[in-house]
């Protein structure tokens, strides 16, 4: 192997309860690779996500980010459960983005973006404003940043919620269904600019529903069901020509519901 | 067909609906209000210009001030920041701090404010003269092994300030704590689970989240009710009297109302300050409220665009 992947994660089990949602996953993931995540709900997928930066614990198996075993410590072959301040360490260099947003209602674009750099890096406030800027105006939003979360659109939360990210200069940027909250019109500017990070060379894992874009973007499309990886391989191969017949019908639903909706819009602007 | 817009109805011109009972209403508290004031204005006893007076006496003035007002803020900042400290132990992961915490609330909800007063005050005069600072068993340790020393650094004699408002700032703020811890509770659980994930996944640390993220959200929805407690707290100083302190605005008033055997004007004077300082909390408490509510409004105040303006205008310097 001639480098050793960002993400490496051997055998993942997780269970709530007595339902085992994530039933022993392997999964690499390389420097600059973006990787797309699909399958029906409840397949496991975001729980995956969830448990490479920790916000949940896994029960087996074991995942490395950038060679650093994540939430534990092997001391001569004994996990240690590594206590919350260390495993908040280990957060800071993975960058998450909610389904929801979660951007922080109490403090406005700027105070969001800038909060985590300086409280947790401790860099100091100029720089950090600086970095805010700069993002701001990569995610389009310079004229925003005295905004409340409130006062804007999904759309504009969600960019924000991605240059909030970014200012920890992250290695890997986890997606969690980023577009599945968004009114079907403001999807494409979150999308546009998740392609540009990743024209960047952003290592990036995304939990998505968004065909189209797995398939532009994708270096590797990941199809899950029931806590299991079914199948996994360039986009074209995994979307154009899957294996798995579980695949197979994933896409053909997919698929009808997009038709559903191009013929529903159809309908609506079709007839002015 | 040009004739249309003349039959088309036009300004709406209607009688209101009558509302008899309103006028009814009005004419019996009219009554009630005129009875009121013609007894104010009419027996002598109430004798407003003496609860002026009252009001004004230096006695009256350093109660309000040293006993009123001090017992307030001090026993509300104790039961603020202590009942703070219980929810968040309430609400945390050890077992042990959960069941501390239980039974704190228990025991100071179920202790009335003027018994626990009376207990410091007298009680625990009565139960230790003087406290000693020391190593925990240090005497008897020392006494064991016969040293010269008995282990004790510092001792504090309790009848030094067993009277004084000090002891009644903390039984107050103990009995506070326990109310303030429900409050802290509702307010920190009102926040949404997500607010501490994208903290967390930014890498801030429990109690950076905690502090940063989850309080100042959670401050949203426990200023409201912090605001009622105050009032009544302000009101609870008059039982500093069971320790006993007098320096205290309702003993002293009513003092000055007894001596001279016009007591009306002694609870007048009382009332009006009581009115007073409390009208004062809750402009205050308006404030409080716009303050930690940013953020959930829509508009941005024109003071906070400034603020960013200048941020970053000073970053660009740089």
């Amino acid at each position: 192997m001639a480098e050793t992947p960002l993400v490496h994660a051997v055998n993942v089990t997780k269970s709530f309860g007595d339902n085992q949602v994530l039933k022993g996953i392997d999964m690499d993931v390389h420097k600059g690779e973006v990787v797309c995540f699909l399958g029906p709900s409840g397949s496991g997928k975001t729980t995956f996500l969830r448990c490479i930066n920790q916000l949940e614990t896994i029960d087996g198996g074991r995942i490395w980010v950038d060679g650093e075993l994540m939430g534990y410590a092997d001391r001569n072959g004994h996990l240690h459960r590594l206590h919350d301040k260390e495993i908040a360490r280990q957060r800071r260099d993975i960058g998450m983005v909610f389904q929801r947003f979660n951007l922080f209602p109490h403090k406005n674009v700027l105070d969001n973006i800038i909060e985590a750099p300086v409280q947790v890096k401790g860099e100091s406030k100029s720089e950090a404003v600086n970095r805010a800027k700069e993002l701001l105006a990569r995610v389009g939003l310079a004229d925003k940043p005295a905004a409340y979360p409130a006062q804007l659109s999904g759309g504009q939360q969600q960019r924000v919620a991605i240059a909030r990210a970014l200012a920890m200069r992250p290695k890997l940027m986890l997606f969690d269904e980023p577009t599945s909250a968004l009114d079907p019109e403001l999807v494409g500017e979150v999308l546009t600019v998740m392609r540009e990070l990743a024209k960047e060379g952003m290592t990036m894992i995304v939990v998505t529903h968004e065909m189209g874009f797995a398939r532009d973007v994708a270096d590797r499309v990941v199809f899950m069901d029931g806590g299991v990886v079914v199948e996994q391989g360039a986009p074209t191969q995994v979307i154009n020509n899957p294996q798995h017949e579980r695949t197979k019908t994933f896409l053909r639903r997919m698929q009808a519901e997009h038709e559903q909706v191009v013929a529903a819009v159809q309908d609506t602007f079709g007839a002015l | 067909m040009t004739s249309v817009t003349s039959d088309r109805p036009g300004a709406i011109n209607a009688r209101p609906v009558r509302h008899p009972g309103r006028w009814v209403a009005i004419a019996i508290i009219a009554l009630l209000l005129a009875m009121m004031v013609s007894s104010l204005v009419t027996n002598p006893k109430w004798d407003f210009p003496y609860a002026f007076e009252i009001m004004q006496q230096k006695a009256v003035i350093n109660g309000l001030w040293k006993g009123t007002i001090l017992g307030t803020i001090g026993a509300m900042i104790l039961g603020i920041g202590l009942g703070i400290a219980l929810a968040v132990m309430r609400l945390s992961d050890n077992p042990v701090l959960r069941g501390v915490a239980f039974a704190y609330t228990w025991f100071f909800r179920a202790m009335p404010r003027y018994v626990l007063l009376a207990i410091m005050g007298i009680g625990v005069g009565f139960l230790y003269k003087q406290f000693d600072i020391g190593i925990p068993f240090g005497q008897q340790i020392a006494h064991a092994l016969g040293l010269s020393t008995d282990l004790t650094f510092a001792s504090l004699k309790w009848d030094d300030f067993s009277s004084t408002v000090w002891v009644g700032i903390l039984g107050l703020g103990l009995s506070e704590a326990a109310y303030m811890a429900e409050i802290a509770r509702a307010g920190i659980l009102s926040v949404d689970r997500g607010q501490a994930e994208a903290a967390q996944a930014l890498g801030m640390s429990p109690g950076q989240t905690m502090r940063r993220i989850v309080l100042p959200q959670a401050m949203r929805v426990i200023v409201p009710p912090t605001g009622n407690e105050t009032i009544a707290m302000v009101k609870d100083t008059s039982l500093l009297a069971a320790i006993p302190v007098i320096a205290e605005l309702y003993y002293q008033a009513y003092q000055f109302g007894s001596r001279s055997f016009r007591i009306m004007p002694g609870f007048v004077a009382a009332t009006l300050w009581y009115l007073i300082v409390c009208s004062i909390l809750m402009v205050g408490q308006s404030y409080l409220e716009r303050y930690f509510g940013r953020g959930f409004g829509t508009s941005t105040s024109t003071k906070q665009a400034r603020k960013v303006d200048a941020l970053l205008a000073r970053a660009g310097d740089h």
